[in-house]
């Protein structure tokens, strides 16, 4: 039996009844371009997502957190001595598995000013110079502050773009960028300079959106000025984006000296560090550097766990987690609504061989076997099959661009080729499986019923 | 021996608690070259003999032999593939397929054959040029008349050179005239040396054959052979039926 035949008359059999056929298909089609569109629609959620992670220094990151003293240790808990710069030294001369120890002394409520405006930065640390690396700050404009800034506690600054828009002036505004080099500004009152600039911080989408946005004419505003709050321009490239761009550094001895010294209670200065990072230099040695972290600590916290490391690997579990979720849901409709194409396949191959019986009584009588007659059925479903698919891969991309144009996502749709094959694959399954029972049907028609059937 | 040699069939169907012998106890032999007509009123058991002799169909009891082979006991494939290259069946509804043009047409018992495409086409044009329709290869079934889709009938049963042609009423569903050259076809090729088996329930056209067998009851009535009586060939290509009065 000459499969090409076969297929080509199967092709026939879909074009004789085009309009019955594009019906048919118009199952599948649905079928496979939801399910493309779906996982387009993940896949760029979770592009952000990861994107999102990078942003906020990678999977190797790991934070050492102050915690309430446990239970078992509680009569303990007046020698507890919280996260200090003893633990950072501690383990910079006993914990070679661990890189890059940055420690980090926050101010809250932190008002910035110039010139009668002001900014509430999200972020005001004083640091080191690896929080740059740290947390993947790239310095735009002038220099991050070094040794001698440090150790002469100077009163200099490296702000974030946020800062910047919101004291000089936003560039997409204004229609021109002010690099702040060397003008102050006051943080809580105290006058600092600006040394340097971060870059602004955006997603792949936000860029682009804003790139597109050059090339349209500018909007005329109307009425009066109004704050846009912390929302601004941030807002469209992600929480993390805008995090990192309403950030302050300045040295840490900077902050301890300005701020920290006289602000603890009872006139004793707060130790305490706001935060400690820590990189891992073999991220496949996760947990054996944790363990030896952890035993640097538990000495310089005289073994009284009030600390705990928080990493980005529970971060990293939630994407893949609820990736997976959305994947799951996605998939089950878009399956359902194939299946639901395979039946209708289905319906219509049993009454086209109800059409054909004399056909098929008449194939036989010249020769043709009983699987001769299955395979010629199966074919005809599944070249259906196969046509709806195909143009239900077509259709998906139409499907990602209403997508976008109906429901702005933060992240844009990414139809991948997976999908893609996976969605194909399944629907020429799914042709398949619903030629089968019609195939039988047809090959166990007896062929002298058959010729006889009018 | 015979090409084909029927002992005993018999073929018997159950309705309820009746029995129907739709054959009984036929026993028949069919010649290579021999051009004869099975004929009887309807419900005489021709067609169950025809089914039987072409292999669509198997007997309840006894042996038929068909170009040396046994074949009362033979699978579905097996009867598949003898059907496919030893029988060639013409109806009276043609059975052409309306969405293949008349050379497809022609070829598809060589496509179940696993015939080449280029010797399909070769094969099909030679036999459509014996039924001289070879003009109108690429025409499909419904834009040619009766006697032509006939003819393309015949083709289709000479394409595999098949042992011997069964016709099933050829003419029943033609006007007398078409039906005529139909049957004075059927008369060449039976000259060239194949083996045709006419079946009908009209004498008149089994008038043309010299060897006649009669169905009665499922038994075979009466057998009238032209040879035999030394009349070989007393009315080549007569006219089938008398003129309309």
């Amino acid at each position: 039996m000459n499969l090409w035949l076969t297929i080509e008359i199967g092709f026939k059999e879909i074009w004789a009844h085009k309009f019955r056929s594009l019906l048919t298909m118009l199952g599948i089609i649905l079928g496979v371009s939801s399910l493309v569109a779906m996982s387009a629609l993940v896949k760029g959620m979770e592009n952000g997502m990861r994107e999102a992670l990078i942003a906020i220094g990678g999977l190797e990151r790991v934070m050492v957190e102050a915690q309430p003293v446990p239970m078992e240790q509680k009569h303990l808990a007046d020698q507890a001595v919280g996260v200090t710069m003893n633990d950072v030294y501690a383990l910079n001369s006993s914990a070679p598995s661990v890189r890059l120890i940055t420690p980090g002394m926050g101010l809250s409520r932190v008002t910035v000013a110039r010139h009668g405006k002001t900014f509430n930065p999200f972020i005001c640390l004083g640091t080191w110079r690896s929080a740059l690396e740290m947390s993947q700050h790239v310095i735009a404009h002038g220099r991050m502050f070094n040794e001698i800034d440090e150790e002469q506690a100077r009163n200099v600054c490296v702000i974030g773009t946020a800062t910047r828009d919101a004291l000089f002036g936003d560039p997409e505004e204004t229609g021109r960028e002010v690099i702040p080099l060397g003008e102050h500004i006051t943080i809580n009152g105290q006058v600092f300079t600006i040394i340097g600039m971060f870059q602004h911080y955006e997603s792949e989408q936000s860029r682009k959106e804003r790139e597109f946005m050059k090339t349209q004419p500018k909007q005329v505003k109307t009425g009066p000025a109004r704050s846009r709050g912390w929302g601004g321009r941030g807002r469209g490239g992600g929480f993390v984006f805008w995090l990192k761009n309403a950030t302050i550094y300045m040295p840490l001895n900077t902050m301890w000296i300005k701020f920290r010294s006289a602000s603890g209670t009872n006139n004793v200065p707060d130790v305490r560090l706001s935060t400690l990072s820590f990189k891992i230099k073999d991220i496949e040695q996760m947990e054996p550097t944790l363990q030896q972290a952890r035993n640097v600590l538990m000495n310089t916290h005289k073994g009284i766990e009030d600390f705990f490391f928080r990493t980005q690997e529970e971060w990293a579990q939630n994407i893949t987690t609820s990736i997976r979720n959305a994947r799951l849901s996605g998939g089950i409709i878009a399956a359902i609504s194939l299946i639901v194409g395979g039946i209708g396949i289905m319906n219509i191959m049993f009454a086209s061989i109800t059409e054909r019986i004399r056909e098929i009584g008449l194939r036989k009588a010249i020769g043709a076997t009983t699987f001769a007659i299955f395979v010629q059925i199966l074919v005809e479903s599944v070249v259906i099959a196969i046509l709806g698919g195909l143009a239900g891969l077509l259709t998906s991309y139409g499907l990602v661009r209403i997508l976008v144009l109906v429901s702005p996502t933060e992240n844009s749709p990414q139809i991948t080729l997976s999908a893609m094959g996976v969605a194909f694959i399944f629907s020429v399954a799914v042709g398949m499986l619903a030629g089968l029972l019609p195939a039988v049907k047809a090959a166990k028609l007896d062929p002298i019923e058959a010729l006889r059937y009018e | 021996m015979a090409l084909i040699e029927l002992r005993g069939v018999s073929k018997i169907y159950r309705v309820g608690e009746e029995e129907i012998r739709a054959l009984d106890n036929v026993d028949l032999d069919i010649q290579e070259g021999e051009f004869i007509s099975i004929i009887g009123p309807s419900g005489s058991g021709k067609s169950t003999l025809m089914h039987i002799l072409g292999c669509l169909d198997s007997p309840t009891h006894g042996t038929i032999q068909l170009d040396g082979t046994m074949i009362q006991n033979a699978t579905a494939v097996q009867l598949a593939g003898i059907r496919n290259r030893k029988i060639g069946f013409v109806f009276q509804f043609f059975n052409l397929l309306p969405k293949l043009n008349v050379l497809q047409n022609v070829e598809l018992p060589m496509v179940y054959a696993g015939v080449a495409t280029r010797e399909r086409r070769d094969h099909a044009m030679k036999a459509l040029k014996l039924v001289e329709l070879e003009n109108r290869s690429r025409h499909r079934p419904l834009q040619l008349s009766g006697g032509q889709q006939q003819r393309v009938a015949i083709a289709r049963a000479l394409v595999n050179n098949p042992k011997i042609i069964f016709a099933d009423e050829p003419t029943g569903n033609l006007d007398s005239h078409t039906g005529e050259a139909i049957l004075e076809l059927f008369h060449r090729l039976s000259q060239e040396g194949r083996t045709i088996a006419l079946v009908t329930h009209d004498p008149e056209i089994a008038a043309v054959t010299p060897r006649r067998i009669e169905i009665r009851d499922g038994k075979i009535a009466r057998q009238v052979d032209a040879k035999l009586a030394g009349l070989d060939r007393i009315r080549p290509a007569a006219p089938a039926v008398p003129p309309a009065q």
